[in-house]
């Protein structure tokens, strides 16, 4: 796999190259700003592409606006976007534009190795990473609705599920068999109205509905 | 060891010489520093009868020609208008008068700049300055000019022997016993001389102090414009302080979080790839990575009391969606503001609503919280509710004091409305310009 790091901190530039290095990833260019990272995806068409979010000219939302002409124009190019802090704005703005190879995790994360190379392989494989403060944000903005209807686990669940967790990972997480964390979700899937479809797409449209997005 | 007495040594003749220097400092008492004081008044003086003369001008050049009508006009009217239009000029000489001739620095009235005539007639400072012009100042002026008069009759008074020299022989001859007599005026000059400096002394002062209520801002002014300096430099202060915090967050970042992170990634990194090293050796490495991710966390904590930076990028409602959500409780954020406020307000609400959600937590015993932010006007409005026991005292050590002050330094509100029981409501309004 092929990976292009956009990150102006050296420091931590440097440690995630390392830790890329370390998950099997191959990093093929290492830059500094949103333009040069355009270029440098279109140059080389990574598997990933692992942004900061604030980045120069402007120490704005650089990463973010980059992302999503990735996301559109090189759709097989997945994006991990490293942030200093939560603006769930931005996890709105993606994750309305993409349900899928998309990954908004706080920089502080890179720090747990282990869960930070899997949140990598998740979202290059084309599933998503939500940091879990970017969740617990987004929950605060949900006033009322069916959300209001489930049970705290329930909640719990859905919350791993916004996070891109699979149910065997929702289980570890949640130290219960995955049989239950099955049942939990079918009953968010009635208690949200969704749609009887496949398993995988009722999944997204309960995130999206959760995060408020869809 | 006996000694002789009295001792010997300069204090046995100190009595005559005590004596010297005494009569030195009498005689020349009246002429010692007195230089500035008397052309104060005779400055005082020269500036009245400018006054006088200008005012007169048209007096002595019309007034034959005209009637008793126009005579009157003429002689009390005209003077009276152009000493009241030249008064802010006027003014502004007698306070260079002050200050060049005494060093006094008298203040001046007005706040900013100063204003047109018609505002300056109708203005208190005008009325005061114009009093001085036409009362204080001309009595002042001629209770001076009788000083300065004294000052030349002592002077001629103490100098008679020198005038009795100059004289023709044959006066003398004439005048037996002046001698005597003019040791006599020579005396009454001296004590003349002392008279005139003690009253050109107490005049100068009785001037100045006149000048400083009339010419300078009255008490009333003088605070008002003492508390518009200081809520200046406090406006000032707070937000340098604020200043501070942002330096010292934004130094933290990019420095020390940086470099914590970078070492807790080698750290993880040696943790995950140094699979073969014994056991004990990965323990102490885990250990590492773990205080090194705590180290992180704790910073952030820091970084995020002093001024945390999605506030500084984004704006209130990110800030406080972000402690909402890292608070133990649910608590709805409800921001709607058509623009952001001026910094030092963002601060400030975020501190406020940071430390009520805290004191939420810790006293409450709450189930959840609200916190709502709203423009009306020119009033920022955030209010904090909660659900629990109720029952803070604003006064109480729950840290709502400290509240209070900091809402207060930028002439803010705070309010806490708190029955036992509950609910617990705190209101805070905050000045902030649309």
């Amino acid at each position: 796999m092929r990976a292009v790091i956009a990150e102006d901190s050296v420091l931590l530039r440097v440690g995630v190259v390392k830790v890329l290095e370390m998950a099997g990833f191959e990093v093929v260019a290492e830059v500094g700003d949103g333009e040069a990272l355009l270029t440098a995806v279109e140059e080389h068409r990574p598997d990933i592409a692992v942004v900061d979010v604030r980045m120069p000219p402007g120490f704005t939302d650089e990463g973010v606006r980059a992302a999503l002409v990735i996301r559109q124009q090189w759709p097989k190019t997945a994006v991990l976007l490293l942030s200093q802090y939560v603006e769930e704005r931005y996890a709105a703005d993606l994750l309305s534009a993409n349900t899928s190879s998309i990954g908004y995790l706080l920089k502080q994360r890179v720090a747990d190795v282990e869960e930070f190379v899997d949140a990598l392989r998740r979202v290059a494989a084309g599933g998503t990473a939500l940091d879990p403060q970017v969740v617990s944000q987004l929950l605060v903005r949900r006033h009322s609705g069916p959300l209001d209807r489930l049970t705290p686990r329930e909640r719990e669940v859905l919350e791993l599920m916004a996070g891109g967790r699979s149910n065997a990972g929702i289980a570890g997480q949640l130290v219960v068999s995955e049989s239950a964390v099955a049942k939990h979700i079918n009953n968010i899937f009635a208690k949200l109205d969704l749609p009887k479809a496949d398993a995988d797409h009722r999944r997204v449209l309960a995130v999206l509905s959760f995060l408020g997005v869809a | 060891m006996l000694l002789p007495w009295p001792a010997p040594g300069p204090d046995t003749y100190r009595f005559p010489m005590h004596t010297t220097a005494r009569l030195r400092r009498l005689l020349l008492f009246p002429f010692q520093g007195a230089g500035r004081p008397v052309s104060f008044l005779v400055t005082g003086v020269l500036v009245q009868l400018g006054v006088l003369f200008v005012a007169s001008l048209p007096w002595l050049l019309f007034l034959p020609v005209l009637d008793p009508a126009g005579q009157l006009l003429l002689a009390v009217f005209i003077p009276f208008t152009a000493i009241v239009l030249a008064g802010p000029l006027l003014t502004e000489v007698q306070r260079g008068r002050f200050r060049t001739r005494l060093d006094v620095a008298i203040p001046s009235p007005y706040a900013g700049q100063r204003p047109r005539l018609p505002e300056w007639l109708r203005s208190r400072a005008g009325h005061r300055q114009l009093r001085y012009h036409l009362l204080d100042g001309p009595l002042l002026a001629l209770t001076g000019s009788f000083t300065l008069l004294a000052w030349v009759v002592a002077g001629t008074a103490t100098s008679i022997y020198l005038w009795i020299w100059l004289v023709p022989l044959d006066w003398r001859v004439d005048h037996p016993g002046y001698y005597t007599w003019a040791a006599y005026v020579t005396a009454a000059g001296l004590a003349l001389l002392h008279i005139a400096r003690l009253s050109t002394d107490a005049l100068s002062r009785l001037d100045t102090r006149t000048a400083t209520v009339l010419l300078g801002p009255s008490r009333e002014e003088q605070l008002a414009r003492r508390v518009e300096d200081l809520t200046e430099s406090r406006t000032g202060l707070v937000d340098a302080v604020d200043a501070e915090r942002r330096r010292i967050e934004r130094d933290l970042h990019d420095g020390a979080q940086q470099r914590l992170v970078s070492l807790a990634v080698n750290l993880g990194l040696a943790k995950a790839t140094l699979t073969d090293l014994p056991e004990e050796a990965r323990k102490v490495i885990g250990e590492a990575h773990r205080e090194a991710k705590e180290a992180i966390e704790e910073l952030s904590g820091l970084v995020r009391g002093l001024h945390p930076a999605v506030l500084e990028d984004r704006g209130l409602d990110p800030a406080l969606s972000g402690i909402a959500a890292r608070a133990p409780i649910p608590v709805r954020v409800k921001v709607d503001l058509p623009s952001r406020p001026s910094p030092t307000i963002e601060a400030v609400a975020y501190f406020v609503v940071s430390e009520a959600l805290t004191n939420v937590v810790k006293h409450a015993e709450a189930s959840s919280a609200e916190v709502t932010v709203e423009r009306f006007g020119t009033t920022l409005l955030v209010v904090i509710s909660d659900d629990g026991v109720g029952g803070a005292e604003p006064t109480g050590g729950t840290g709502l004091a400290g509240l209070a002050k900091r809402v207060a330094s930028v002439d803010g509100t705070l309010s806490v409305d708190s029955p036992v029981g509950g609910p617990t409501v705190i209101t805070v309004e905050l000045p902030c310009v649309p």
